[in-house]
């Protein structure tokens, strides 16, 4: 399975190298989707804890597993990450249409071929 | 996976699977660490399955120890001081080499001792290319990758190949006697017989991961829970030589393999051969990632029979329809392997190449140039190739003939049963 490990931002994530907690809020930018209308929301947002401050998207064998390596992170100052197992396209089962499928190809092609540019 | 039990305020774990997933991550650190601290491969293992079961007893009535894998390793070492001082044989070996095992003194408390963390990258190449040792069988030398390496019970090993759990014991038990008898000490490979050594690594891990990739036996297409380990492995083993393109050009040739997993099968578990996979189904993300360490493996100077694989893989994955795949450019691959090494297999494939170019006439006296060849005895796809050639040609007949005996000679149900249908088709003129 795959998952993906967030990593929440913290004050000391918000110091040093990293973008302070301001300028992070004022570069978020929140979606939410409801119906055909899709808003788009500017932070700053409330807290930090509801920032995500980098991640990573491991392949493991199970929950266990990831469990198991995200102690292994050398954070000790407080922080906090979040495992949420990654939902793979065939999961969908029969809600994915083959047309949903060939969208989404189609873009993930199209961004590739920009990168690549 | 069920859902998670949460007891208030402690972690969501459970303890026996914790032990699992401890030691999927540290077994293999733990039975390197004790090879080189008693230069025996066979001991280290049975030192680490004895603390794995002291875990597995343990952990569920104590709770999981705060640092695990310095408990696994610090128990597996005073059992096997126990072990030594039990076994007369043992001790005397054991006390004529300079072991690094202590064999007098007070034994460590819990969690003292502690994986070297300058040295286990080392220890862990060392037992890849012990447990791969050319002195080996193949079969064994699977069997301890799997077992020593990425840490699989010998259950589970037996499990993916289809065979009983004596047979894999009895694998396990035969490779630890022959690294006894010959003598083999734990030490990485000589400069000069590295790159053979090397060769010898990879080919057993591609081994693993093909068993899983096109199980030769049973009615499962793919098992890729094997493949997966294989891309485990491999992953490991490039991280451990970065500088080898050979290494990095398996990694990217099984990433791009692996991407099609989730196209190879159809709804009733039936193989889908390359050019009728749905490529939305491709796995982008591991595509990428075989791109980018081909592009590396490339950068490192890579010309071996891995990265050019990883090559012809790569040319696939580039092309976003069955039309647009440049042929030509992968029979110039073909050329290449073939020049490293001679295979009718690789011929074959190459054949395969020229018919897509658009000339089936001269892959079909290629491949009938392999018919005489006694290596391609009893291959079931020579027929399947040629009668793919054949019914390109017009020639539905004989395309028929050689389907139903490509047919007859697979082991894989699954694949039998499309092999009958397309025999079917051809001998009615339809091409499929």
């Amino acid at each position: 399975m795959r998952c993906m490990v967030i990593v929440k931002a913290t004050e000391d994530s918000e110091n040093g190298v990293m973008p302070s907690e301001k300028d992070l809020s004022e570069m978020g930018v929140r979606l939410d989707y409801e119906g055909d209308e899709v808003k788009v929301i500017d932070g700053p947002f409330a807290e930090t804890k509801e920032l995500i401050a980098g991640y990573w998207i491991w392949e493991v064998k199970n929950i266990e597993e990831a469990i198991e390596w995200a102690k292994r992170v050398p954070f000790n100052h407080g922080e906090s990450t979040e495992i949420r197992p990654f939902i793979e396209p065939d999961e969908f089962g029969e809600e994915l249409t083959p047309e949903l499928r060939e969208r989404g190809a189609a873009l993930e092609a199209k961004i590739a071929e920009q990168r690549n540019d | 996976m069920g859902p998670i039990r949460k007891p208030a305020g402690t972690a969501a774990e459970t303890p026996s699977a914790t032990v699992e997933a401890v030691w999927r991550i540290e077994s293999a650190r733990l039975i390197a660490t004790l090879s080189r601290l008693t230069g025996d491969v066979g001991l280290a293992e049975d030192m680490a399955q004895d603390a794995l079961v002291a875990a597995l007893e343990g952990w569920p009535r104590t709770g999981v120890p705060d640092n695990p894998s310095a408990w696994l390793i610090t128990t597996a070492r005073n059992r096997g001081i126990d072990r030594i001082r039990r076994d007369k044989v043992l001790r005397e070996k054991y006390e004529k080499v300079a072991s690094e095992m202590e064999l007098s003194g007070p034994e460590p408390g819990p969690e003292q001792v502690a994986f070297d963390e300058d040295r286990i990258g080392d220890d862990v190449l060392t037992l890849i290319f012990t447990a791969c040792h050319p002195e080996l069988s193949a079969e064994s030398q699977v069997a301890l990758t799997l077992k020593t390496l990425a840490g699989l019970s010998t259950e589970e090993i037996a499990r993916a190949f289809l065979v009983s759990k004596a047979t894999i014991s009895q694998r396990i038990v035969r490779a630890k006697r022959t690294l006894a008898e010959s003598e083999i000490r734990f030490e990485p490979p000589a400069p000069e017989e590295m790159g053979e050594r090397l060769g010898t690594v990879l080919g057993v891990v591609y081994l693993i991961f093909n068993e899983g990739y096109s199980a030769t036996a049973g009615e499962d297409w793919m098992r890729t829970e094997l493949s997966a380990e294989a891309l485990r492995l491999g992953r490991i083993l490039a991280g451990l030589a970065p500088a080898e393109p050979e290494a990095h050009g398996l990694v990217a040739l099984m990433e791009i393999q692996a991407s099609r997993f989730p196209a190879r099968i159809g709804p009733d578990g039936e193989p889908v051969l390359l050019m009728d996979q749905d490529r939305a189904r491709w796995d982008r993300l591991l595509i990428r990632r075989g791109l980018e360490r081909l592009e590396l493996a490339g950068e490192l100077g890579g010309s071996g029979p891995y990265f050019l694989q990883a090559s012809i893989a790569a040319c696939h994955a580039r092309a976003s329809a069955p039309e647009q795949t440049d042929w030509d450019q992968i029979v110039g691959f073909y050329d290449a392997l073939l020049a490293l090494r001679d295979t009718p297999v690789a011929r074959l494939n190459r054949a395969v190449a020229v018919s897509m170019a658009g000339d089936p006439g001269r892959a079909l006296a290629i491949v009938d140039d392999l018919a005489g060849d006694r290596r391609m005895e009893g291959y079931h796809l020579l027929p399947s190739v040629r009668g793919d050639l054949l019914e390109k040609l017009g020639r539905g007949e004989e395309a028929a003939a050689e389907f139903a005996r490509a047919a007859s000679l697979t082991g894989n149900e699954q694949e039998r049963k499309v092999l009958e249908g397309r025999a079917l088709r051809a001998s009615k003129g339809f091409s499929s």
